[in-house]
């Protein structure tokens, strides 16, 4: 489903990734851990397409599509979608205005029929069920006033409403207590499906105590510099990252 | 929001020219000018007489440059001052409108035959210096509800205009408005009775289409006791290279008990990319409750003209009256804005409230300019002022200067205020949830609006959240 290959990028002439081979096949669940400033939220943004970062070699290919030559509302109507590290807030815009305009972005360029106000409420009911959450963030402006936890929620409400093909979490876990934690990966792992692949950006293990990825990998200074099961997790919580890190990190 | 893509591609839509045969009076002020504007609208003697009186004060006065905009000398010598189709129908019959006119308003969307119209909206139609059509009059009659141009008025209803005009904007209150005093040309009336409620919105589209003429139309709305009106202003005008002067005087009276909603969506053309052209917008809005318990209520859409200087403000002179003021005034382009309101507490227990939000894009200059005022006498006032001022990009500006004169021990004021910036962040936020740039400016734009646009009526409401569109196309690459 998404395929990486020599992906350089920069932001503001500063090199941040520096050659990222990264293959996810349907259905797999990719895990990207690292230290800080290791490049991994870039790859995230780079993958949704934020404007700051220039790429300066490499390609990415989603769906056999190029996904870097995609605008970034493109990628989200192909089935992109990427769960914010800080997600940003919009006042005097309901959550559920907002998502049924984000539904309908997707609908649109599906060629399906727009959903009106009731027909979306009805959906998102559904949708609400089946991670067993309830409506209570739907009617108040976009993270306006959110606390940590709600904002993560919300992120993935909306991963949940909008169906993506490839879902990205950028650090997901950050800023939330062990109960906010443990919601957000039930939802999580509800979302699983055949047909979606998810790489999960998170700089600690305990994220992955609860959803068990198929692949690992470590980023350190731009590079992939190691990839493994689930049990590599495990030994990133006991070791730390230094030991994964060579010459650079010497000098 | 749905369609605003499609429409912020388009560019000043109501920019074009209606080739119509017209009766312009060659450029120039002087008395006999403003003898001849009132002879032609076959005005009684009193009223020339205040016209005189207005424009001898008017050549004593100096043209205000306090306002935080900046623009070259206005050739008062070189406007018309007066301008009207030549065939014009006669009062009461809508069927003798000129075809080209109807034409005209019905492209901007303001039918004027009325078994066009689907919603309860009176209409009065106003091209360059005359009134061309009101509808509904005979409707609004039996409920005893007067709507008509103001020439008409003076001559069907002296008492009232006598009774009334000037009393809130003083024909020497300041130099646009002394000015419109000598040269108004049309306009219009409403009279409420007693106790009405008005059985629909009353609306007047005001349409500049000669060049090199000015647009001075003068309002007068009276609500009498107990009555309720909610009225609309819209107004639109040719693209052109030149600048044109629109100074135009609104008074509102309120008596006991009344309630008077004055909404205008301001749309007149606000030049080119590089600033060319454009309506200079100088207008005098004032309503004053005159009575106990009345209450005013202004909304403003400010998306056009080069330049805007209005304060629509309100004198609360009855006991517990209440004044509102909600505005959104948006800059792009080189447009400059100067607004805000005025709210005078000379009653007991009254109330006002200020929203405004300040756009600024482009290179547009967005100030706000508030006064409010509150006298001795005015035991138990209270203020709620709210200023938010968003910038998209980086080379405009947003400015705001609220004034507060206390007088009274007992009022409670708060203001609140506060900037932010579309940023790219936001933006792409929502792209990333398959929003375009443009649609994503506008839902953000309109969502920090959201507390003025509540307070429009529907139909002005989604014509509110197009022309916002519209105007800050381009804005964002």
């Amino acid at each position: 489903m998404l395929e990486i290959k020599g992906l350089r990028v920069s932001v503001a002439g500063t090199e941040i990734l520096r050659g990222i081979d990264l293959s996810v096949r349907t259905g797999e669940v990719h895990a990207i851990m690292g230290p800080n400033g290791s490049g991994k939220s870039t790859l995230a943004q780079v993958l949704a397409g934020h404007p700051a970062y220039t790429v300066t070699a490499g390609s990415a290919t989603y769906d056999g599509k190029d996904l870097l030559a995609l605008k970034p509302e493109e990628r989200a109507r192909e089935g992109v979608f990427l769960a914010f590290q800080y997600p940003v807030e919009i006042r005097g815009i309901t959550n559920s205005y907002f998502l049924r305009s984000a539904v309908n972005a997707v609908r649109k360029h599906r060629g399906q029929e727009e959903l009106d106000p009731m027909d979306f409420l009805q959906v998102l009911e559904a949708k609400l069920k089946a991670i067993g959450w309830d409506d209570t963030l739907m009617n108040r402006p976009v993270n306006e006033g959110f606390s940590g936890g709600e904002k993560k929620r919300n992120e993935i409400l909306q991963l949940a409403v909008l169906e993506p093909r490839l879902a990205l979490l950028d650090e997901t876990d950050s800023g939330l207590d062990i109960d906010a934690l443990k919601t957000v990966a039930n939802a999580v792992n509800k979302l699983r499906a055949p047909d979606r692949s998810f790489v999960i950006v998170t700089h600690y293990q305990r994220l992955l105590n609860f959803i068990t990825p198929d692949v690992v990998h470590v980023l350190a200074d731009g590079r992939i510099v190691k990839s493994g099961g689930p049990e590599l997790a495990h030994e990133l919580e006991a070791k730390g990252y230094d030991w994964l890190r060579t010459g650079a990190m010497v000098s | 929001m749905t369609g605003i893509e499609a429409q912020v591609q388009q560019p000043y839509k109501y920019g074009f020219v209606t080739d119509i045969e017209s009766d312009v009076v060659p450029a120039g002020l002087n008395e006999d000018v403003v003898r001849l504007i009132s002879a032609k609208k076959g005005e009684p003697a009193w009223m020339v007489d205040w016209r005189l009186k207005a424009y001898r004060n008017w050549l004593k006065m100096e043209e205000p440059h306090w306002p935080n905009v900046q623009y070259g000398p206005i050739d008062y010598q070189a406007i018309s001052y007066y301008a009207a189709p030549k065939k014009l129908p006669k009062l009461d019959s809508l069927d003798q409108v000129d075809p080209k006119l109807v034409a005209t308003f019905e492209k901007l969307g303001i039918p004027i035959e009325e078994q066009k119209r689907l919603t309860g909206v009176a209409v009065d139609a106003v091209f360059d210096s005359v009134s061309v059509a009101t509808t509904f009059q005979a409707e609004l009659a039996k409920y005893g509800v007067i709507f008509c141009p103001i020439s008409e008025a003076i001559k069907k209803h002296p008492e009232l205009v006598q009774k009334y005009l000037g009393t809130v904007v003083p024909y020497n209150d300041n130099f646009f408005a002394a000015l419109n005093s000598a040269v108004y040309t049309d306009g219009s009336f409403v009279y409420v009775p007693k106790g009405v409620r008005c059985p629909m919105e009353l609306s007047t589209y005001f349409r500049i289409n000669a060049s090199s003429t000015g647009q001075f139309e003068r309002t007068l709305i009276i609500a009498d006791e107990g009555s309720y009106v909610s009225y609309l202003e819209g107004c639109s005008a040719p693209m052109r290279d030149e600048n044109q002067l629109h100074a135009a005087v609104v008074e509102l009276v309120a008596l006991d008990n009344a309630t008077i909603k004055y909404s205008t969506i301001q749309n007149w053309y606000p030049g080119d990319e590089e600033g060319k052209g454009g309506i200079y917008n100088f207008v005098t809005k004032r309503g004053k409750c005159a009575g106990k318990n009345s209450k005013i209520s202004w909304t403003q859409v400010e998306t056009g003209s080069a330049i805007t200087w209005k304060y629509p403000g309100c004198i609360l002179q009855g006991d517990n009256s209440i004044g509102e003021f909600y505005s959104v005034a948006v800059t792009s382009r080189k447009q400059q804005a100067d607004t805000g309101t005025k709210m005078i507490h000379l009653g007991k227990n009254t109330r006002s409230t200020i929203v405004s939000k300040g756009i600024s894009a482009g290179r547009g200059q967005n100030t706000y300019r508030g006064l409010v005022k509150i006298m001795k006498g005015a035991e138990g006032a209270r203020n709620y002022s709210q200023c938010d001022s968003m910038l998209i990009g980086d080379q405009c500006g947003a400015h705001t200067f609220p004034y507060i004169d206390v007088r009274n021990n007992s009022a409670i004021m708060e203001h609140e205020a506060s900037t932010s910036k579309i940023g790219e962040d936001q933006i792409f936020y929502l792209r990333q949830r398959g929003l375009s740039a443009e649609d994503a400016v506008s839902m953000i734009v309109n969502g920090f609006c959201k507390e003025v646009f509540k307070e429009l009526p529907m139909e002005f409401a989604v014509e509110a959240t197009r022309l916002l569109g519209i105007s800050l196309e381009g804005s964002v690459g």
